[in-house]
């Protein structure tokens, strides 16, 4: 159960944040191949058919393309994980100022501590 | 997606007790079903219909389009609740006996997991333990190329690293066209592997549905809407 899922969200939808933080911190190189179904199941101890959905979906999204005879791959296409990484930074920072703001805090004292600690 | 079983108005009667009422359902090639219920919902009589080991009072079974007997026996790997198998043999001996019975079994596979579990095929079932005698039977059932796989209770008596070894078996042993219907009470440690699940409530389905879309739309766990469906 190395991929620490909850079972209160549908499954696919975090299998995908998993992958796509893979994409962007390079855990899962552009251009490289991706596990097969069976072993990407096995690893995240989920069902073949949910993981198989995750995968079809990545390659909707252009995350990921499959080749007729040697498999899926990463894209390679660095304008699209620039897009990505872009993506989940902003809905990175939508919930940390939502939580910002349910504690209470101006915008200014939120930058000044990022500002310390970053 | 073709259906392999076909439940049609499916209705079991113990003298006057209901155990089944007027059950209708298909399970789809390639698919993990939870088969979930309260103690005495009539999971085990299910299946044993579904094994052709109890006769129904009304309704029919079809497996692959087969009637239950002969054809449809041969397409059913089936996990019994309790042990079956003779005291005084090995492991060894018991594989022998299923290879000759089972066109289907495939050696190297069992002698693989049993490997894999740390299981001596020499060793006789009399001196096991209760959980490894259930994962001696499991790998039996899951070492056969069957088209349907149906377990009833598989890890209740296991223990949590076991747990994850034979979940783990079940997702990468089974062929993408085969369908497996597992029973059992142990919602949480097995849900991330379903793709849908059929809760059973005194004898009649109130809820069969895709585990995402149990997730999406009530946002919770299969575990907590069991808790909520079956509050006491």
């Amino acid at each position: 159960m190395s991929w620490s899922l909850n079972s209160d969200r549908p499954i696919f939808v975090q299998i995908i944040e998993h992958m796509e933080m893979d994409i962007v911190s390079g855990a899962l190189p552009p251009g490289s191949k991706v596990a097969s179904v069976r072993e990407l199941a096995s690893e995240a101890a989920v069902n073949p058919n949910t993981m198989q959905r995750a995968l079809s979906e990545m390659e909707r999204k252009g995350l990921m393309h499959s080749e007729r005879t040697s498999g899926r791959f990463v894209t390679d296409d660095e304008n699209v994980i620039s897009a990505l990484k872009i993506e989940l930074a902003a809905s990175g920072v939508d919930g940390f100022v939502a939580q910002m703001r349910r504690l209470g805090l101006e915008k200014d004292e939120v930058l000044n501590m990022i500002r310390e600690k970053y | 997606m073709s259906s392999l079983l076909e439940v049609r108005s499916l209705t079991k009667k113990y003298g006057n007790f209901t155990a089944l009422s007027d059950l209708n359902f298909e399970l789809e090639s390639g698919k993990i079903t939870g088969l979930l219920g309260p103690n005495g919902s009539g999971k085990t009589t299910l299946i044993k219909i579904i094994c052709g080991l109890l006769q129904p009072s009304a309704g029919n079974v079809t497996v692959k389009g087969y009637p239950v007997g002969v054809e449809s026996k041969k397409v059913i790997s089936y996990l019994p609740d309790t042990t079956y198998l003779g005291k005084s043999s090995s492991v060894e001996e018991v594989i022998d006996f299923f290879v000759d019975f089972y066109e289907d079994f495939d050696r190297d596979r069992a002698y693989d997991m049993l490997g894999k579990l740390g299981i001596d095929p020499h060793t006789r079932l009399r001196t096991m333990s209760k959980g490894t005698k259930e994962k001696v039977q499991l790998i039996l059932v899951m070492s056969r190329r069957a088209d349907l796989y149906i377990l009833d209770e598989p890890i209740a008596g296991v223990d949590p690293a076991a747990r994850d070894y034979i979940l783990n078996t079940i997702i990468t042993n089974y062929d993408e066209n085969a369908s497996i219907l597992i029973s059992t009470h142990l919602i949480s440690d097995i849900e991330n592997i379903l793709d849908e699940v059929i809760f059973l409530k005194q004898g009649r389905i109130v809820r069969k549905s895709s585990v995402d879309d149990i997730r999406t739309n009530e946002g919770k766990s299969v575990d907590g809407l069991f808790r909520e469906v079956f509050k006491c």
